[in-house]
C-alpha cells in the first residue's frame, strides 16, 4: 500500500487526529495530533491489511523556529513489507506526547532518549528517566537552545581551544 | 556510581522460617565481557537473576549533535567511530541518507567499491562477534583463530584506506579512492584461504557439547518478540524471521548480486536461542566470501565518486535510510533545512533495541547465562551510545 | 624417610636425641627441600609451559624474549609480583583476607608429604596415605572461602562459594573412584599401591580391568574439577567475575594462589600416575642405588607431567561449564558411575582374585589403539592444514 492509501484509511478512521498527508517530500509523511497517536498507532499495529508491527525509528527533532519538537515515526510492516512516516507536533515550551509503547516495545528506549535529550515527556510511560545523559544532568542536551553548564560536579566544561 | 533509580528490596521467603536477600550486583562499566563500557544492574537470588537492567550512557559522545556543528562532508569521520567494529556501514548511511536528501546518483564502480568494502568489513565484524562470545563462554582458542583472520582483513582494507579500524573511507557520493592495483588478486587469494577455515569453528566449537549447553536454549527470542522490540539483523533472523534489508530493499548494487540470508531454524535447540544467533553469523561470513567474489568479477570501469559541491547544500526536507550493517539495519535519519550543516541527524543502530531487550530476556537466568546473552545478541556500546 | 634416618641413627648420628624428634626434624627439612627446589620450580616452570603450549594451540607465539626461548619469564614474573604493592580493600577482613592465601598454600603443599618420588624417596610413608591427601587437599576449600568473603566484594563471595559447592562436590566421585584401587591392594599406603603394580604397562591398575578403566578418567575428571582448571574453572571464570575469589588479591598474595593452582596440576598428575599408571616403577635395570632411584624419580616425573599437559591442553581446547551444569555432571552421572565402579571391582575380585593377565593385555591393546586413532587424527588434521596453507609444518611446540 502506498502512502496515499494509508492516509486515505486514516482519514475515513479517525477525522480529526490525522491531519494532511505530504506526498511530496522524499519519505511521504502523515501528520498526527498528539492525543490521537495512540490510537492511530494501535489501528496501524493491528488492521490486517496495514500490519505495521515495527517501529523502524522514533526521533526528536526540535524546530526552534515553528516552536514545535517534532516526534518522527518510521514504521515498517515485516507481514505487508510497506512503509509509512508519522509525524506529531508538540508545543515546545510544554512538550507532551501520549506513549505507544503498549504497541510497539521498541517505543520504550526511543521514548526515553527523546525525553533526555529533547525534553518530551512521554505521558504514561513506565519509565521515564534519563537513558543516556547521568541521572543529575539538568537541561535537554539536543535542544537548539542548549546552553552547556560551567561545570558537572565540579569538573570544568570550558577547555582552552588548541587552535591558537 | 549512583544507585538511583535501582531500589534494593528485601524479600523474605519464608518457608523455612529463613530470611533471604535478593543480591543486587553491579556488573560495572568495567568487566572483562561486556562488550565496551556498558553497565548491568543484576538482581540476583543466588545464581538465578531476577532482573538485569542495563544502565548506559558511559560512551555517549553526542555525535549527532556534532553533525550540526561540522557539516554534512565533514560528519563522515565521526559516522565511523558510532559503530567501530563495523565501520563501513555506517559511513555507507551517512552517504547514502545525504545522496537521498540531494538526489545525487552514486557511480556503478562507486557502488561496488562500497560493498566490497563492506562486505569485507562485515565478515571482520562476524569475527569479533563470534570470536569473542565463545571467549566469554570459556573457550580461548576459537578467539585467536577468529583475530588471526581478521588480521589479515585488516592489512587489506588498511591499504585500500589506509586504516585498520576507522576507515573514513566513503564520501558523499561514492568513495574516496579507487581500488589500489593488484588489490583483486590479494582479496581473492585470501577468500580461497579463509573459506576452508570457516570450518575449523565447526570442528572446533560450534559442536562441542559443552558449548552447545551453554548457548542451545538460552533465551530464546520469537519472532514476534523481535519485531516488536525491533531487532534487526542476524539477531532477527535467528528468531525465524527471513528479513535482509540487501535483498527485501535492495540499495546499492545489491540487486545484482546473488547470496543466501541465512535463518535460525532451532536446530540444536528452540528458535532464536543464543545457538541460533551464533551460527546465523557463521553462515553470514560465507555468504560475504560469495557476494565479494562476484563483485571482484562484475565491477566495471569508471569514476568512483559523483560530483558533488565542497558547500554541500541539500534542499530542505528529511529522508531515512537503512542500511544492513554487521549488526543488523541501520537507520539513517536526516534534517535538513537547505543550509551545509544538518539540522538534525538521527542513527537508529541494532544495539540499541538489542540492549532494551536485555532485562526481559534475562529474567529467571542464571548469572553465567548473562554473558551468554549480550554476547550472542552482539551488542557494541559505542552504536548504543552514539 | 623413615628408613633413611634410622639407618642414619644407627650410624651414631644424633646420638643423644629422642627418636620421634630426629623424624620430625628430618621430614621438616626433607619437606622444606622439596618445597624450594621442587614444588616452586615445578609450578613456576608449569605457568611458562602453558603459555607457550596455549599459544602454539592459539597459533601464536607465547612469551619467548626474556632468556633463551623465554625460559625464565616464570621467574621474571614471580620477581614482579614480589616486588608490586600490596593493596588491602578498606573494607576487608583483614586476617581472613591476609591467611586466604597461605591456608590455600598449605592444603596444597601438605599433599606433597605423602607423593613418592622414588622408592626411596618420599618424605612420609603414611599408612593412610590416600585418606591423609583427600582429608588436607579439604584444606583448599576454606582458604577459597576465606578469600571470596574476606574481599568484602560481591562477584569474589560468588566465586567463593561456586568454588566451595564445586570442590565438595567433586571430592565424592574423586574418591570413589579411587576406591576400586584401594579394594585391588588392600592397602591405603601409596608406595603399597605403587609395589603392587608393575612397570610394563598390562601392570598398571589403568588396564586391570574395566572398571578401573572408567575409574581412571572419572577422578581424572573430578581432580580437575577439584583444582579449578577449565572447563570447571568458574570460580576465576574471567569473563564472568573479572577473577571470581581473587579478584582483591594483588602481588605476593596472588602469586601464592596461582602457585598453588599450578602446582596443584603437578598433584593432580602424580596421584594418578601413582594410582593407575605404575608410580616410579621401571624394570631391573643395575644393582646402583643412585642410578635406580633416579631413573625411578624421572619415569614419575614424566609420567605425572604429562598429565600436566594433558590438563593444560584440555584448558586450551574446551569452554567452560556453567553452574548447574557442572552440579549435574557430578551428581547425576559421575557420583552413579562410581558407584557401579566400585561394585564392579568387587565383583571383579570375587571372580579373579589374583586379577586376569589376559584381560589385563586386552585392556592395554584398547589403550593403545586410542592412542593410535588419537595420533592418525591429528596427522590427518596437520596434513590437511599444510595442504591448505602450502607452508611449513610446525611440529615442535618451542618453535
Amino acid at each position: 500500500m502506498d502512502a496515499a492509501a494509508i492516509h486515505q484509511r486514516l482519514k475515513v478512521r479517525f477525522e480529526a487526529g490525522v491531519g494532511d498527508c505530504d506526498l511530496q517530500a522524499k519519505d511521504p509523511f502523515i501528520m498526527v495530533e498528539p492525543a490521537a497517536i495512540v490510537d492511530v498507532s494501535r489501528f496501524l499495529h493491528d488492521d490486517p491489511e496495514l500490519r505495521f508491527d515495527c517501529l523502524s525509528n522514533q526521533s526528536g527533532v526540535d524546530y526552534k523556529a515553528k516552536g514545535v519538537i517534532e516526534v518522527v515515526y518510521h514504521l515498517f510492516s515485516y507481514p505487508q513489507r510497506h512503509h509509512i512516516v508519522l509525524k506529531v507536533d508538540a508545543p515546545r515550551d510544554h512538550p507532551e506526547v501520549p506513549t505507544v509503547e503498549g504497541v510497539w516495545k521498541a517505543a520504550n528506549w526511543h521514548e526515553r532518549e527523546i525525553y533526555d535529550l529533547l525534553g518530551v515527556v512521554f505521558t504514561g510511560h513506565s519509565d521515564l528517566r534519563r537513558l543516556l545523559m547521568p541521572e543529575d544532568w539538568i537541561g535537554h542536551p539536543l535542544r537548539k537552545d542548549f546552553v552547556e553548564p560551567e561545570e558537572y560536579h565540579g569538573i570544568s566544561t570550558r577547555r582552552e581551544s588548541l587552535l591558537r | 556510581m549512583s544507585l538511583a533509580g535501582f531500589e534494593v528490596e528485601v524479600q523474605q521467603t519464608g518457608s523455612t522460617g529463613l530470611e533471604t536477600e535478593e543480591m543486587t550486583l553491579n556488573m560495572g562499566p568495567q568487566h572483562p565481557s561486556t562488550h565496551g563500557v556498558l553497565r548491568f544492574v543484576v538482581k540476583a537470588d543466588g545464581e538465578v537473576m531476577r532482573e538485569a537492567v542495563p544502565d548506559v550512557g558511559y560512551l555517549h559522545r553526542s555525535i549527532e549533535k556534532i553533525s550540526e556543528k561540522v557539516g554534512y562532508h565533514g560528519f563522515m569521520p565521526y559516522t565511523d567511530r558510532v559503530d567501530y567494529v563495523a565501520a563501513m556501514f555506517c559511513n555507507q548511511g551517512w552517504g547514502m541518507v545525504c545522496e537521498k536528501l540531494a538526489g545525487i546518483e552514486v557511480p556503478k564502480r562507486g557502488e561496488y567499491c562500497r560493498v566490497i568494502a563492506a562486505e569485507f568489513n562485515r565478515i571482520s565484524s562476524h569475527l569479533l562477534s563470534v570470536g569473542t562470545m565463545v571467549l566469554d563462554i570459556g573457550a580461548t582458542t576459537p578467539f585467536f583463530h577468529a583475530f588471526r583472520e581478521r588480521e589479515k582483513i585488516n592489512d587489506l582494507l588498511e591499504e585500500l584506506c589506509g586504516a585498520r579500524l576507522t576507515y573514513n573511507y566513503m564520501r558523499i557520493g561514492g568513495v574516496a579512492w579507487d581500488l589500489p592495483p593488484g588489490y583483486a588478486e590479494k582479496c581473492l587469494a585470501f577468500l580461497d584461504a579463509f573459506e576452508p577455515l570457516i570450518d575449523e569453528y565447526d570442528d572446533l566449537i560450534t559442536y562441542n557439547t559443552i558449548y552447545l549447553g551453554r548457548v542451545a536454549d538460552v533465551a530464546a527470542i520469537t519472532g514476534e518478540e523481535a519485531i516488536n522490540y525491533n531487532l534487526v539483523g542476524p539477531n532477527l533472523r535467528a528468531s525465524g524471521i527471513k528479513y535482509d534489508v540487501r535483498r527485501d530493499e535492495p540499495y546499492s548494487v545489491y540487486s545484482e548480486l546473488e547470496f543466501d540470508v541465512p535463518v535460525g531454524t532451532g536446530e540444536q535447540g528452540t528458535v532464536g536461542d543464543c545457538f541460533d544467533r551464533y551460527i546465523v553469523r557463521m553462515r553470514e561470513m560465507r555468504e560475504s566470501c560469495r557476494i565479494l567474489r562476484q563483485c571482484f568479477k562484475q565491477m566495471p570501469g569508471g569514476p568512483v565518486i559523483a560530483k558533488v559541491p565542497r558547500k554541500f547544500k541539500p534542499p530542505a526536507g528529511d529522508a531515512y535510510i537503512r542500511v544492513e550493517s554487521a549488526r543488523g539495519d541501520m537507520g539513517w535519519y536526516a534534517v535538513s533545512d537547505g543550509s551545509e550543516f544538518p539540522y538534525r541527524c538521527k542513527v537508529r543502530t541494532g544495539s540499541f533495541a538489542a540492549m532494551s531487550i536485555i532485562d526481559k530476556v534475562s529474567r529467571g537466568l542464571m548469572l553465567a547465562d548473562l554473558v551468554a546473552v549480550i554476547a550472542s545478541l552482539d551488542i557494541v556500546a559505542p552504536e548504543v551510545d552514539r | 624417610m623413615q628408613d633413611f634416618l634410622d639407618s642414619l641413627i644407627q650410624q651414631g648420628y644424633f646420638s643423644g636425641v629422642p627418636r620421634d624428634v630426629v623424624y620430625a626434624a628430618g621430614m621438616i627439612i626433607a619437606g622444606a627441600i622439596v618445597l624450594l627446589v621442587f614444588i616452586l620450580n615445578v609450578a613456576g616452570g608449569s605457568t611458562f609451559i602453558e603459555r607457550r603450549l596455549w599459544a602454539r594451540i592459539q597459533s601464536r607465539v607465547g612469551p619467548n624474549r626474556v632468556g633463551p626461548q623465554g625460559v625464565l619469564q616464570w621467574l621474571v614474573d614471580g620477581i614482579k609480583l614480589v616486588m608490586k604493592e600490596d593493596i588491602i580493600p578498606t573494607l576487608a577482613d583483614r586476617p581472613l583476607f591476609m591467611a586466604a592465601p597461605y591456608v590455600v598454600m598449605m592444603g596444597f603443599v601438605a599433599t606433597f608429604v605423602v607423593l613418592p618420588f622414588g622408592s626411596r624417596l618420599v618424605i612420609a610413608d603414611m599408612n593412610v596415605g590416600l585418606v591423609y591427601l583427600t582429608a588436607v587437599t579439604g584444606l583448599v576449600v576454606i582458604g577459597i572461602l576465606m578469600a571470596g568473603w574476606a574481599s568484602n566484594n560481591k562477584w569474589s563471595l560468588i566465586g567463593g562459594i561456586r568454588s566451595a559447592a564445586q570442590i565438595v562436590s567433586y571430592e565424592i566421585p574423586s574418591g570413589l573412584s579411587v576406591f576400586p584401587i584401594v579394594l585391588l591392594t588392600g592397602t591405603l599406603s601409596l608406595q603399597g599401591i605403587i609395589k603392587a603394580q608393575g612397570w610394563a604397562p598390562w601392570d598398571w591398575f589403568l588396564f586391570a580391568n574395566p572398571f578401573t578403566f572408567v575409574a581412571f578418567f572419572i577422578f581424572f575428571t573430578s581432580a580437575l574439577a577439584e583444582g579449578n582448571r577449565t572447563p570447571f574453572d568458574l570460580p576465576e571464570a574471567e569473563s564472568e567475575l573479572v577473577a571470581g575469589f581473587v579478584t582483591e588479591y594483588s602481588g605476593v598474595r596472588y602469586l601464592i594462589f596461582f602457585m598453588a593452582e599450578w602446582g596443584n596440576l603437578y598433584v593432580i598428575g602424580a596421584v594418578s600416575t601413582t594410582l593407575f599408571l605404575g608410580g616410579w616403577q621401571i624394570p631391573h635395570l643395575s644393582d646402583n642405588v643412585v642410578l635406580t632411584t633416579v631413573l625411578e624419580f624421572v619415569t614419575f616425573f614424566v609420567k605425572a607431567y604429562f598429565w600436566v599437559l594433558v590438563a593444560m591442553w584440555v584448558r586450551a581446547t574446551l569452554p567452560r561449564v556453567r553452574v548447574d551444569q557442572l552440579m549435574t555432571v557430578c551428581w547425576k552421572y559421575l557420583v552413579p558411575i562410581s558407584f557401579v565402579n566400585m561394585l564392579g571391582v568387587a565383583a571383579w575380585m570375587l571372580v579373579f582374585p589374583t586379577g586376569n593377565r589376559v584381560v589385563s593385555f586386552l585392556m592395554f591393546l584398547l589403550g593403545v589403539s586410542i592412542v593410535t586413532y588419537f595420533f592418525r587424527r591429528v596427522f590427518f588434521h596437520l596434513r590437511r592444514a599444510h595442504v591448505r596453507e602450502h607452508g611449513e609444518l610446525r611440529l615442535s611446540p618451542l618453535s
